[in-house]
């Protein structure tokens, strides 16, 4: 027997696959097709949690996503994950749930204390109470986190893998009710691209609770799994079962996110956990169906006390009996349909309590011919039993409903099945901004207009409680999306049915209790966050009247309830204490998630190794056999240094330098930006972006060029070559390479587009090695068949020619100041032309060299790197390279440069510098002071931005930022570290610290 | 003559070849990497006929106008990128073919103000086919693949796909088969790329296959 309380017989649950598993570590056996909460009620079990403020012990309520109370802690850390609502979870063999917010047990909770204090705990308590002083809120935070947590996260990374995709439809249809499924037909049959979303794993919504219902004369249930085959078979709709749409975006774009293992007992390894749908949608027909809104009574949060669709959900779906003896709570008919249900199943209906003074409606109707004891007019005022319902009090009403009268009647009973009407779901039609107006009628906000193209709300969402109504308009709505979209109308009929909803109904929004409102009891609105009536009259009084002040202020509707529950009794009472109509009240604002998302959603595949792309070059497989260790630039990975057997960084990095300065170096240089320029004004564009002058540049030559923002900043700097008349080749820095090609991409279409000139990336044609070193021209005159001698390739100068074999762009250039040879040769060669230098270099000592080694020497020479000696606030004057500006022309920046501020003496200035000990190396962005005060803060001049051990100067040489630095060549400034050492330094007559003559260029 | 052997593709370092085998018959979705490509990257005015006559001299293609459209000829195809640039495109060609499609370019153009670049080193080539081809792109790319929105067979589009910058081209189905696409996307990228689509298909099974 899978729990005393399993009826004999119905359901859709698998008599014949018996689950185990536990709660708060007790063993229970529940049935396949139960949910968790199901199977806690066909054990028995009621209380399941303690509530969030008063830690009062609390039942399972509701059937569905709109639980507050059973909101448990669900699996082994780390696949733990809280805040699952009980309603929601499939039952799983093997599944271990515990409660949340209880300590040391649900039994017995040490937080109840809470509620003895609970006059001391008004809304506003927090605001009220932890505002002073303010320097305490460190303190206080500390212990609000921990007592406001409701469940634990995770210790460790989840181990589970989540997937994310892209999805396009024409129509999508939020909900597979009779309304969904009508609408996901007629928008399927006519031709259209249909995606229908189903938080359960079975099609049906509420027919799944209403076993007695006919569709076109049969049971609704063969209806629904007619359409469900039907729906299969058309190849364009695609059918989401536990799939919650939980977010409506603009312009019809969706979030949905589907549970693809949490109910298997084994998941497969290859399937992720989870999958996150980012679905574009030319229309969309929300058919979500209504959430059964329950009446605000004194002590309302007993366990025992559920609305009356749950009860009749575990009765007919999961043939559960909520209870033994129950009274059921109403003011409108649907409440009837579970004492009719009840009394079916063989659960005692001691009474039907209703608010109306005459019942009426076809449930009411046949509860009275079947002789069941019908209180009119009257109320619930008390409810008795502390961690389950054991009796209430009944009275009858006054006129208004404010006040009871008489003498009450005492009930023994054990569940209180209650009904307040019902709420269209509207969140997602409101968090894609659509507007509600106030049914009064129905006694609800429906519906009333979408604001976003293409929004269509069917069925009881859109006020059309009776079941043929939903029919209708689903089937309507999924013909006119599909037509919207170009698919003409399938001439099917929609199906039809009885057309009976929930009227008429008396709509109180606070019952009376016993004591005046707040004394003793409670009447809770909002059950998850534990805010009662009294806390609404408390937040009014103390001068809040906006609806929205009023949900912040008390908290009511917050998080992950999203006001399914209380949001329109909250409205009513406020509106009743303000004594306004109610939609002059207003609702708050719906915002996403539905009901919550787990976060590993979000990252996807989004982790670990796929995290970002590291992008490699061609050789990098050899720089890795090599023993190379490598940096990040940009997402290029580079090789950093190549550390021999025993070497720390700085012997290699040493080792390198020298050797390139001795012999011969190479540095693997591919990701160099490189950009192809073509056109015959190609000269003219180069001559307006760059600061120096470009026309007179001849074929075969190349010039370094600096590049400014319209803030005249130095933006980015490179060599350009002219490779023929009308073409050039523009490098620029490895991580800037794509910022530039947008910048000039964005001149020549935007500001000039009269100038004929074509740009194309080439930075990954080719693969980039640079020769450095007196043996540099030795080695390449081996394996080229170019022409290297001094006259025919001088400095600055390209020619084409075949290196080992292979048709390459010899470029002689240098960043070293050493003789330098830049090799271009195609991406897909460049590891055999590399292994071919390596091997022909080895009578040279020929010595890789990485970005380390490569900034060391090109800062013994005083070249700046972008982004290092630079930061967006540095004009090539402040480089004290003038020499590169020209006067006589017009470039991009240079009205930026004749600003007054520009010419500031005290503006920071590149300077070389040099510590008064060589041998100590000062820190990467040391700051540097005149006077060395006993504490800071103390004046700033600037900072230093390179700083190496150069082995080849055989001491410390840096490159520093300096306040007028230019006037103050050897003077002595001071850098005060963190560790409290004071290093002095001198500022260098010339940043150029070896081979200021550029001799070795030669 | 330039030696093809000494070539390396960007996928070297995965020893695809030894993990290639065969397409098994009902694969969901198989994976690929093709050989190097051959391509030149094309820029002109599209609006100046002597520029598609000039195209049309040299490829024998009739240049595509209608956006992100293919023009298909022997062993050679034309991609529409955008208004004033395509990409013209050979597999299974001698090292010598991207200089010598360019060339031909070139001289057929003349004094025309337009731009011929070869790009075919900077791409790798990714092929992907089967029933599945397209929920495993869907993952990273947002573009809709759907043939009535992508256009089937004889399309391409630039997109992104996860992280990377994509070229898509639609070469299949034919003969009503499954879809199949060859994503072009930069070398550098092209392992970042790899490794994401075999984890993106691994839940259907995704097979890696011999080009």
């Amino acid at each position: 027997m899978t729990g005393r309380m399993r009826l004999p017989q119905g359901g859709l649950v698998k008599r014949d696959e018996t689950l185990s598993f536990t709660f708060n570590g007790k063993s229970y056996k529940g049935l396949a097709g139960d949910s968790l909460a199901a199977a806690l009620l066909a054990n028995g079990v009621h209380l399941v949690g303690r509530s969030f403020k008063y830690h009062r012990p609390r039942g399972i309520v509701s059937a569905g996503a709109e639980e507050p109370n059973a909101l448990l802690q669900v699996g082994d850390d780390p696949r733990t994950e809280p805040n699952l609502k009980a309603t929601q979870v499939e039952l799983v063999a093997g599944l271990k749930a515990a409660a949340q917010n209880a300590w040391p047990s649900v039994d017995f909770d040490v937080g109840a204390v809470n509620s003895l204090a609970a006059r001391f705990l008004p809304s506003g308590f927090y605001y009220k109470t932890f505002m002073w002083p303010a320097s305490a809120w460190k303190t206080y935070e500390h212990f609000i986190r921990r007592a406001a947590g409701l469940g634990r996260s995770p210790s460790r990374r989840d181990p589970d893998r989540y997937d994310k995709t892209f999805a396009h439809c024409d129509v999508l249809v939020v909900g597979a009710g009779p309304a969904g499924l009508a609408a996901a037909l007629a928008a399927g049959r006519a031709g259209a691209r249909v995606v229908l979303v189903e938080q359960d794993h079975l099609l049906g919504g509420a027919l799944l609770s209403q076993p007695g219902t006919a569709i076109d004369g049969k049971p609704a249930l063969d209806w629904v799994a007619a359409a469900e085959a039907e729906l299969a078979a058309l190849p364009e709709v695609r059918v989401l079962k536990r799939t919650v749409c939980h977010a409506a975006f603009d312009h019809n774009f969706f979030g949905l996110v589907e549970s693809v293992t949490d109910h298997l007992p084994q998941p497969p390894e290859q399937l992720p956990r989870k999958r996150l749908w980012k679905l574009r949608a030319k229309q969309a027909v929300f058919c979500c169906g209504a959430i059964e809104r329950p009446m605000v009574f004194a002590d309302n949060d007993r366990p025992g006390v559920m609305t009356a669709s749950a009860v009749r959900s575990y009765i007919n779906r999961y043939a559960v009996r909520p209870g033994r003896r129950a009274v059921v709570f109403t003011n409108n008919d649907s409440g009837y349909g579970a004492a009719l249900d009840m009394e079916a199943a063989g659960i005692e209906v001691a009474a039907v309590v209703d608010t109306r003074p005459v019942p009426a409606g076809p449930l009411s109707e046949r509860a009275e011919a079947l002789g069941l004891r019908i209180l009119s007019d009257s109320a619930v005022i008390a409810v008795e039993g502390k961690k389950r319902v054991r009796r209430v009090r009944v009275a009858e009403l006054d006129a208004e409903g404010k006040n009871w009268v008489g003498a009450p009647q005492v009930i023994d009973c054990d569940l209180v099945a209650n009904s307040g009407g019902w709420n269209p779901t509207v969140h997602l039609f409101c968090q894609a901004k659509g507007r509600l107006r106030w049914d009064d009628v129905h006694g609800c906000f429906v519906p009333d207009k979408a604001m976003q193209w293409g929004q269509h709300v069917a069925g009881a969402a859109n006020g059309a409680f009776g079941l043929g109504a939903c029919l209708r308009e689903g089937a309507a709505a999924g013909a006119g999306a599909a037509a919207d979209c170009g698919f003409a109308e399938a001439s099917s009929a929609a199906p039809q049915a009885e057309n009976h909803d929930f009227l008429p109904g008396r709509w109180l929004w606070l019952i009376p209790g016993e004591q005046p409102l707040g004394r003793k009891a409670k009447h809770f609105v909002d059950q998850q966050n534990d805010v009662t009536a009294a806390d609404l009259r408390l937040a009014l009084r103390e001068g809040y009247s906006s609806i929205e002040h009023v949900k912040r202020y008390t908290t009511t509707g917050m998080a992950t309830d999203q006001g399914k529950m209380g949001n329109v009794n909250a409205i009513g009472i406020v509106a009743e204490a303000l004594d306004r109509h109610l939609p002059d009240v207003g609702v708050t604002t719906f915002r996403p998630p539905y009901t919550p998302v787990t976060f590993g959603i979000f990252a996807g595949r989004d982790v670990d190794d796929l995290l970002d792309p590291v992008r490699r070059t061609p050789m990098h497989a050899w720089h890795e056999r090599n023993g190379a260790l490598f940096e990040d630039v940009g997402q290029w990975r580079r090789a950093w240094y190549y550390p021999r057997e025993g070497e720390d960084m700085h012997a290699a990095v040493n080792r390198e330098v020298k050797a390139t300065r001795d012999s011969l170096g190479i540095l693997d240089a591919t990701t160099l930006g490189k950009i192809d320029i073509q056109g015959p004004d190609a000269a003219t564009f180069l001559d307006r972006v760059y600061t120096n002058g470009w026309l007179k540049l001849g074929v075969g030559r190349c010039r370094y060029g600096l590049m400014l923002k319209e803030d005249g900043m130095v933006m980015d700097d490179g060599v350009t070559t002219r490779l023929g008349e009308q073409h050039y080749l523009m490098t620029t820095t490895s991580g800037n390479a794509a910022a530039v090609l947008a910048h000039l991409e964005d001149y020549l279409q935007t500001e000039w587009p009269d100038l004929r000139v074509y740009l194309t990336s080439v930075t990954e044609q080719f693969a980039t090695m640079t020769l450095s070193g007196p043996n540099a021209r030795s080695l390449l005159a081996e394996m080229t068949d170019a022409d290297l001698s001094p006259g025919a390739l001088p400095h600055m100068a390209f020619t084409p020619g075949k290196v080992a074999g292979v048709p390459a762009r010899i470029f002689r250039i240098s960043f070293t100041g050493e003789l330098s040879y830049e090799i271009n040769v195609p991406a897909s060669f460049g590891m055999a032309v590399w292994q071919a230098l390596m091997t022909a270099g080895e009578r040279y000592g020929i010595t890789p060299y990485g970005t380390e080694a490569m900034h060391v020497l090109r800062a013994e020479k005083g070249f700046i790197i972008v982004g290092q000696e630079t930061d967006g606030s540095v004009t090539p004057l402040d480089l004290d390279m003038g020499w590169i500006v020209s006067k006589t022309k017009d470039f991009i920046g240079k009205r930026s440069l004749t600003r007054a501020d520009m010419a500031k003496p005290d503006r920071k200035q590149l300077v070389g510098l040099l510590t008064s000990d060589p041998q100590v190396v000062l820190p990467e962005g040391a700051q540097l002071v005149e006077k060395v005060l006993p504490q800071p803060p103390m004046p700033m001049l600037g900072h230093v931005t390179s700083s190496y051990w150069s082995p080849n100067c055989g001491r410390s040489i840096a490159l520093a930022l300096v306040k007028g630095g230019l006037a103050r060549k050897g003077e002595t400034l001071y850098a005060p570290l963190a560790d409290g050492r004071v290093i002095p330094c001198v500022v260098a007559e010339s940043p150029v610290f070896f081979d200021p003559e550029g001799e070795r260029l030669k | 003559m330039i030696e093809s052997y000494l070539r390396q593709s960007a996928l070297d370092h995965l020893g695809l070849a030894a993990r290639a085998g065969d397409a098994p018959a009902g694969a969901a979705v198989i994976m690929a990497e093709k050989t190097l490509p051959a391509a030149v990257n094309l820029r002109g005015n599209k609006e100046n006929p002597a520029f598609a006559a000039a195209v049309l001299e040299a490829l024998g293609l009739q240049l595509p106008l209608e956006p992100n459209s293919v023009a298909a000829g022997d062993g050679l195809v034309l991609l529409w990128l955008g208004p004033d640039e395509w990409l013209a495109l050979a597999h299974n060609a001698p090292p010598e073919a991207e200089a010598q499609l360019a060339a031909k370019l070139r001289a057929a153009l003349g004094d025309l103000h337009a731009a011929v670049t070869e790009v075919g080193e900077s791409l790798a080539c990714i092929h992907l086919a089967g029933p599945r081809a397209r929920d495993v792109i869907a993952k990273g790319c947002p573009l809709d693949l759907h043939p009535r929105a992508f256009g089937g067979v004889g399309h391409c589009a630039q997109s992104h796909l996860a992280k990377t910058g994509v070229l898509l081209h639609q070469v299949g189905p034919e003969n009503n088969g499954a879809p199949a696409f060859d994503l072009y996307t930069r070398r550098s990228f092209s392992d970042y790329l790899w490794r994401w689509l075999e984890d993106a298909g691994r839940e259907y099974g995704l097979v890696v296959v011999a080009p």
